[in-house]
């Protein structure tokens, strides 16, 4: 057992600390989310610059070689300030989809361009029937003119409208909740019929419904075999669950900082209202909430990277958002109470947290989602302890 | 950053696993898994096993007996004897009595008795809480006067957990009433229970077990070589072991063992014809418990990980107390609830019937387990130390 980070984790976690104090001030971010884009071209290219970009992304290919536990700090950060930059939707979904499932030639040609800051990527998945239903996809592809062609509508599509390439599921087979039948393709954003509707999402970031009306991709569109995209689909939605995880547990340590700030200073009959003791109880069950949160995060991204076997590292992944959602629920809800009325208030940043608090407990499935899915998984390491 | 155990700290696990299954009496753990009262043959039984292979008190000092384990291997230890069954150990003398002679005591003090304890030749017991000082300990009144080398002991404690089985009672008792600070006129006393003036009276709870006490002093002499540090500095002693590292605060190992335990019960009722285990509604619950269980196990790792700077554990402690307890009594509490309607029946009403229905164990086990929320500190008060200590409210 070594929970130390390493150097390098270290380092990475030092100059991701000055880049926030630095470029994301809270006030910098409320001018983002006002801007026609909802992101910052200048954020993407500083954090290219620093190697955030490429940071889960292969060494062979512009990256370097990380994991989700190399991504916890960034992660971390990213739920603190409250960035809307699309790093999860390019580098956690759509550029692993490529680096995990796609051919060498599509690696070459899409994950060092991504590293670089130079193409955005998104995952165009989910529809709107599906809930959180993974295998859930009516969208078709057939195949025609050497490659395929696809039809259907993806919804609030997560920075959807900043990507160039989108990497779309269609089925290929079977009928719309089948596990089998999925296949992913490349579908670069300009395509003749693909068309975009932005949306503004209740965190602050943006999103996309996405009509593909006969969109004709060639045979190189295609990410690894036809039909069986599924468990693909599911480790990199395991990966980019594991990471926003460990994002609301920095929502969740700056959501308590302001409660506790607040505690501390608003006087009412006198004194500190952090004095009355109905108060501290509740602010020592955020915290220990926090630390919960914090350990269940870390588990989480632990099996992301090192377990092998897909059920246990779901099982785990689902346990962790199930506890996140919780903690996501109570703390936000709580911050906000303890807060009075200024935090029912825009001005404040505790707001805007507990606005993203909640999408998180919502995004790669809310806690019953998760619950249902855990339940059917079971844990192959029981006897021991 | 690793989460899981290093080759060596595997290794260790894999030996005290194995020590383990050679060693722990098989009529021991049966009566812990089912529940069963634990005598003290059973309690001294164990502890005398541990004490034979040098494994009773890894946190002591080497020289009177400690182990020399790192606090990650104390973690493993602890872990795994609570997973395989094994009685609890009783924290009076070993970690608690013990930690106090270590830190405040005479060297003759400590000759006297820390190789008792080691060797579990006594059975101690905790002289605190009074009828009308419970959380509010330093409000105390049980008096002790001095009279040429002997205090003279009046007054009473209760919730005094085994006192009718104990040899030793350590006390917190007033000798200066006069003090303006009531925290100030207190001291620590070690009392024989042989004592003449001592009277043990059963306190019965709702589980109908006998466990805790009413103790009372009527004039009873305790020679003055029993005190532990100065006259007056009970109250440092008392905080000394409130900061100290309490053994196996979140007892992980046991939930661990109880959890598996309701999933295989569970698995075994059935609703509707169908195992209850698959209700969505009950397994939901359990999934939620096993979650947060398994959020407190790296919980503890992490905390232990701070420690092994050697910093003193602080409200960490607290939190896995506070967290740990909630997870007992769930685990408890899901467990009648698996029972059902027939887990409501105690056994016959003739109580000379040889009663040993595990199901009869479920509700008197939900009882007793509400105490975890109370004791040591109930979660109100360390909540209070969170509060003062981490947050600086």
């Amino acid at each position: 057992m070594n929970l130390d980070p390493s150097e390098e984790q270290q380092l990475l976690a030092a100059s991701i600390e000055r880049f926030v104090e630095r470029d994301y001030t809270f006030e910098k971010r409320r001018k983002i989310v006002a801007s026609p884009e909802g992101y910052s071209q200048d954020v993407w290219r500083t954090m290219a610059e620093l190697g955030l970009l490429g940071l889960p992304l292969p060494t062979a290919h512009g990256g370097f070689g990380g994991g989700a536990i190399d991504a916890v700090s960034l992660m971390q950060a990213i739920g603190g300030a409250l960035i809307v930059e699309p790093w999860v939707a390019s580098i956690a979904l759509g550029a692993q989809l490529v680096a995990r499932g796609g051919s060498e030639e599509q690696r070459q040609r899409i994950l060092p361009a991504v590293a670089d800051g130079k193409i955005k990527l998104a995952f165009a998945h989910v529809e709107g029937a599906a809930r959180h239903t993974l295998a859930h996809v009516a969208t078709r592809a057939r195949a025609g003119g050497g490659g395929y062609i696809i039809s259907g509508v993806k919804h609030a599509v997560p920075h959807g409208a900043a990507a160039d390439l989108l990497v779309v599921s269609a089925r290929t087979a079977g009928e719309a909740t089948d596990a089998d039948g999925l296949t992913l393709l490349l579908v670069p954003r300009d395509a003749p019929g693909v068309t975009f509707r932005p949306l503004r999402m209740l965190d602050g970031t943006r999103a996309t419904d996405i009509e593909f009306d006969e969109v004709r991709v060639g045979g190189d569109a295609l990410i690894g075999a036809p039909n069986t995209a599924l468990p693909l689909i599911q480790e990199v939605v395991d990966f980019a669950t594991a990471l926003i995880c460990a994002e609301a547990v920095g929502a969740i340590k700056s959501a308590n900082a302001a409660t506790l700030d607040y505690l501390k200073t608003r006087k009412q009959f006198g004194v500190a209202i952090g004095s009355f003791q109905a108060l501290q109880h509740r602010m020592v069950d955020l915290t220990i909430e926090y630390e919960q949160a914090k350990s269940i995060a870390l588990l989480a991204c632990s099996a992301a990277d090192t377990e092998r076997d897909a059920a246990a590292r779901s099982r785990i992944v689902s346990a962790a958002k199930i506890r996140i959602a919780d903690a996501c629920r109570k703390v936000s809800q709580e911050s906000i109470q303890l807060h009075g009325g200024m935090g029912m208030s825009d001005e404040l940043k505790v707001s805007h947290t507990f606005r993203r608090l909640t999408a998180i407990a919502q995004q790669f499935g809310d806690a019953d989602h998760h619950l249902a899915r855990f339940a059917g998984l079971s844990d192959p390491h029981q006897g021991r302890a | 950053m690793n989460l899981d155990y290093s080759v060596d700290e595997r290794a260790f696990r894999d030996e005290v696993r194995d020590w383990l299954r050679g060693h722990l009496p098989a009529a021991m753990r049966d009566k812990v898994v089912r529940y069963a009262a634990l005598g003290r043959d059973d309690l001294l039984g164990w502890h005398r096993i541990l004490a034979e292979k040098g494994w009773i008190a890894p946190s002591w000092p080497r020289e009177w007996g400690g182990t020399g384990w790192s606090v990650v291997q104390r973690h493993i230890f602890e872990e795994e004897c609570g997973y395989a069954g094994a009685p609890p150990l009783v924290p009076f003398g070993l970690a608690m009595c013990a930690p106090v002679l270590l830190e405040f005591g005479t060297d003759a003090q400590k000759q006297r008795f820390l190789p008792r304890i080691y060797r579990g030749d006594d059975l101690w017991c905790q002289g605190y809480s009074e009828p009308g000082s419970g959380s509010d300990l330093a409000s105390l009144r049980t008096s002790a006067m001095r009279r040429g080398e002997h205090y003279v002991v009046n007054g009473q404690k209760t919730w005094t957990t085994i006192a009718h089985l104990a040899d030793w009672i350590f006390c917190l008792v007033r000798t200066d009433p006069a003090m303006e600070r009531k925290q100030d006129g207190i001291s620590f006393l070690l009392i024989d229970m042989k004592t003449p003036g001592i009277t043990v009276r059963p306190l019965p709870l709702m589980d109908g077990r006998r466990e805790v006490n009413e103790v009372f002093f009527d004039d009873v002499e305790v020679p003055v070589e029993n005190r532990i540090h100065d006259e007056g500095k009970g109250w440092t002693v008392a905080k000394y072991l409130l900061g100290h590292e309490r053994m196996n605060t979140a007892r992980i190992g046991n939930s661990k063992r109880e959890l598996e335990r309701l999933k295989a019960f569970s698995a075994d009722q059935r609703k509707d014809g169908k195992p209850l285990i698959d209700d969505p509604r009950f397994r939901d619950k359990l999934s939620r418990l096993e979650i947060e269980l398994m959020a407190l196990a790296i919980t503890n790792l992490r905390f232990l990980d701070q420690l092994r700077g050697g910093r003193a554990p602080g409200a960490e402690v607290s939190m896995l107390k506070i967290k740990g307890t909630e997870i007992q009594q769930m685990l408890t509490e899901l467990m009648l609830e698996a029972g059902g309607p027939l887990a409501q029946v105690l056994g016959p009403v003739d109580t000379t019937v040889d009663n040993d229905d595990f199901l009869a164990a479920l509700a008197p086990r939900y009882c007793n387990m509400r105490k975890t929320t109370i004791y040591a500190g109930s979660n109100e008060i360390q909540r209070n130390i969170i509060a003062r200590h981490a947050l600086g409210l």
